[in-house]
């Protein structure tokens, strides 16, 4: 086998199959209960879909992209509830549920006295997250080709595109949980995931806000994320799209970094 | 013999609190280990360190020949850790806590069953291998953590105040358990503040105190060298015991005056009894024993274990 | 009954920060984010009214609903499992319907105060075209309590909070997304129109934009009122079964 002649700290060996047995251990705990909440998560974004999507577009009519395409709102809006959907199922995974058991069921304190280290404890828990979010993008691009919304070829472009965002979204999820002080502060999260939902180019065009406004959402994760998904959705991707996949490669490992240095002061203290 | 935890000068600080002191340390295979001391000696913050979860501050500590701190995944699969409080995954059942956790030491999934059924039984808790953890008795949750730490086959268990919290009869239970344990020759350390159970389960230990050792021995040892045969306790009908203290000096080889009782360290404790008598006092109670290992504790640090 | 108000009113005087957060800035962002946001590309409004001013009453009471909701569902399981506030009340010399009471009565207070805010940003905002606009608080109340009644019942017939989240996924979204808030029910395919129609949230928000935009509801205004006040009777005589198979043994 090959060694890797890294730094001591950062040895990867048994590394995957000890990230792997922390998701197995989340898979172990689903009950009947818990599955239906699983499933049912991907019933969100669908709703939402026909709302806005449908009911508020027979109000709005089209949309002009900004390369003078013009979709219908329907079109407009699925990509960016896609988007969302991984960023919500990502973040509610990765703070709650992460939080939780962190602090609440201090199950990471058992699992740290075993060869399984905070950063292996840090991947485990995203690929859970993954898993989910995975499995309800597959099916909302499904009812998105259903509904004649996009095509199959472009749905298939953006599923792993939705899976980076689920990943960049986890990554920082975890992250900011380890900065969490008590449940209190989960108000000020949602508050901010809500206002990144509302705001980023999700429900109207970036032309539509006020100059100042429109530069602070170009800079926000949920804006890139619509921005590329969109993009592939609609059949008007270009360069643009390359800055949000490395801006959210970019998000994804510094979630990460900070997440297990986080972790290791907080739980091996 | 190579000792399988050694430590020399082991330090811990929190910012500016130290809570382990430059201790020395050496666990021989297959004995019973104790760290005995009240709450705040050190003691937790000890087993931390022994178990790589907690980098020391300074000092020596070698675990299995290895660094915790480079090796702690390696160290960890040889170790059990039963921590102070129950840390058991209640979204699990009884039998998937201990399948699960076999798991994170990568052991297959056939073997990991096989061994939580055997471990089910050796805690006795076979019967209840499908319930939830939550309506689990103090006492069963307590051996499930064992089982739990029993899991990968460890060489050394680290065992953190095994027994505090439970019912007198379910520390008998524990305390059976690990006493199988020790006999099939797994080396055991554990912290307590029970002077019985230092007793019962220890071949050796250390008494901590303000994050030292203070003395090193087999329970024997420690009380032949630091306290005499016999203790008659007096109580007497007081506000305050001194007076009855002053009038007790040159009776054994020591007296101890304590908010409620005077202690006298006796060779004979009916013998220094009926010199209670001859120097006409006459306490409410008189009751006579033989020296334990909290007489050891009170003598070394002027303090009682449990207050 | 007052006694069991106080003791949840002198817990909110701790709390009160973080929920004005929920119940306050929540529908504030939605009133900017979306009234205004999207109001731009609905050019002509709806019935002549513009899309800002047209959706505020309606995300009023689907605030008080929330709010409600809110109070109705983790509160009440934590109450009966987890802190077991209720069995201590219990101890003491208080009815059931006091214990379940006073909880509700602090519901409503919640949801009159989120209401009141709300109100008061619409009103800077401008969007209120009518003096019968208070009107929209005893709405809110009274939507709020409908909502409350039977959630507070469900909550006490359950013990996990995984049937909480079903609850909101499968009940309270799609109540909220497709009750006349954003877009007018009629809109909607005739079977979801009438599901619309049974739940209580429809009819706060007919009755709430009645009131804000100043139009006569007419004789559909007082079934509106009978059939919320149907919702919180039935809501509570419900709960109050519930409450009393949990805490009466």
């Amino acid at each position: 086998m090959v060694t890797f002649v890294l730094p001591r700290l950062v040895s990867f060996e048994g590394m995957g199959r000890r990230s792997a047995s922390v998701t197995e251990r989340n898979l172990a705990t689903l009950r009947s209960a818990y599955w239906i909440v699983m499933v049912s998560g991907f019933l969100e974004p669908v709703l939402y879909l026909f709302s806005i999507g449908i009911g508020v577009g027979g109000l709005v009519g089209d949309i002009a992209l900004p390369g003078g395409e013009v979709v219908g709102y329907a079109e407009f809006v699925a990509p960016a509830m896609l988007a969302a959907s991984a960023m919500t199922g990502a973040l509610s995974e990765t703070t709650f549920n992460f939080f939780g058991k962190m602090k609440f069921m201090r199950l990471y304190e058992g699992i740290l006295a075993t060869p399984v280290r905070p950063i292996e404890i840090a991947l485990g828990e995203l690929a859970w997250a993954m898993v989910r979010g995975v499995l309800y993008s597959a099916a909302f691009l499904v009812i998105m080709v259903l509904l004649d919304l996009t095509t199959w070829p472009r749905a298939l472009a953006m599923f792993p595109a939705t899976i980076l965002v689920g990943f960049a979204f986890g990554g920082l999820g975890m992250a900011v949980s380890t900065l969490i002080r008590s449940w209190q502060d989960f108000d000020l999260i949602a508050a901010g995931q809500f206002a990144l939902f509302l705001f980023s180019g999700t429900f109207v065009p970036l032309t539509a806000y006020p100059e100042a406004l429109r530069w602070l959402v170009e800079i926000t994760p949920l804006y890139r994320s619509v921005h590329l998904i969109r993009g592939l959705s609609t059949g008007t991707t270009g360069w643009a799209q390359l800055i949000d996949v490395a801006y959210l490669l970019i998000l994804l490992a510094a979630g990460l970094a900070v997440a297990g240095r986080r972790m290791t002061r907080l739980l091996c203290k | 013999m190579p000792s399988l935890i050694h430590a020399r000068g082991l330090i811990k600080r929190f910012g500016d609190f130290t809570a382990v002191d430059g201790i020395d340390v050496d666990v021989r295979r297959g004995e019973a280990f104790g760290f005995l001391g009240p709450n705040g000696a050190g003691k937790s913050s000890t087993m931390r360190m022994i178990g790589c979860v907690s980098p020391p501050t300074g000092g020596v500590l070698e675990i299995l020949g290895l660094d915790p701190v480079r090796d702690g995944p390696r160290i960890r699969a040889k170790l059990g850790v039963c921590p102070q409080l129950d840390n058991l995954d209640i979204e699990l059942t009884v039998r998937e806590n201990l399948t699960t956790y076999a798991r994170f030491f990568g052991i297959p999934r056939k073997v990991a069953r096989r061994r939580a059924d055997e471990l089910l039984d050796f805690v006795q808790l076979a019967e209840r291998a499908g319930s939830k953890v939550e309506p689990l008795s103090g006492g069963m949750k307590r051996r499930l953590t064992i089982a739990r730490a029993l899991v990968n086959e460890p060489e050394i268990v680290l065992l953190d105040e095994p027994t505090t919290g439970l019912d007198p009869q379910a520390r008998h239970l524990v305390w059976e358990r690990l006493f199988r344990l020790k006999q099939q020759g797994v080396t055991l350390v554990l912290t307590t503040h029970y002077m019985d159970e230092a007793e019962q389960l220890c071949d050796r230990l250390v008494v901590m105190d303000g994050g030292r050792i203070v003395a090193t021995g087999s329970p024997r040892e420690l009380i032949t060298r630091y306290s005499t045969r016999e203790v008659v306790e007096l109580r007497f009908n007081a506000e305050s015991q001194q007076p009855y203290a002053d009038k007790l000096d040159g009776v054994g080889e020591r007296v101890e005056v304590l908010p409620d009782r005077v202690l006298l360290y006796v060779h004979d404790g009916d013998e220094a009894t009926a010199e209670v008598h001859r120097r006409s006092l006459s306490p409410a109670s008189v009751l006579v024993r033989r020296s334990s290992l909290e007489d050891v504790f009170l003598h070394l640090t002027g303090r009682t274990l449990v207050d | 009954m007052l006694a069991v108000l106080e003791y949840h009113l002198v817990n909110y005087r701790r709390t009160w920060r973080g929920s004005a957060l929920s119940s306050l800035v929540l529908p504030l962002l939605t009133m900017l984010g979306f009234g205004i946001g999207v109001g731009a590309y609905v050019p002509g409004g709806v019935d002549g009214v513009p899309y800002l001013d047209w959706i505020v009453p309606g995300l009023i009471a689907s605030t008080a609903v929330q709010t409600a909701i809110g109070e109705a569902t983790w509160p009440v399981l934590s109450s009966f499992e987890w802190l077991k506030v209720y069995f201590a009340q219990a101890a003491a010399p208080l009815r059931v319907r006091d214990i379940l009471g006073g909880h509700l009565a602090y519901m409503v207070f919640r949801v009159l105060i989120s209401a009141a805010a709300f109100l008061a940003i619409a009103a800077a905002f401008g969007t209120l075209h009518s003096w019968w606009s208070p009107l929209a608080l005893p709405v809110a109340m009274l939507v709020g309590l409908a909502v409350a009644g039977p959630t507070a019942a469900y909550a006490a017939t359950i013990t996990s909070d995984s049937y909480l989240v079903i609850l909101l996924r499968f009940a309270i979204l799609p109540m909220s997304l497709f009750s006349g808030v954003f877009f007018p029910v009629e809109s909607l395919p005739v079977v979801l129109r009438w599901i619309a129609y049974a739940l209580p949230l429809w009819h706060g928000v007919d009755l709430s934009r009645a009131a804000m935009l100043g139009l006569d509801p007419g004789g559909l205004g007082l079934v509106h009122a009978l059939y919320l006040i149907a919702w919180c009777a039935a809501g509570c005589l419900l709960a109050h079964i519930r409450y009393r198979r949990r805490l009466v043994i």
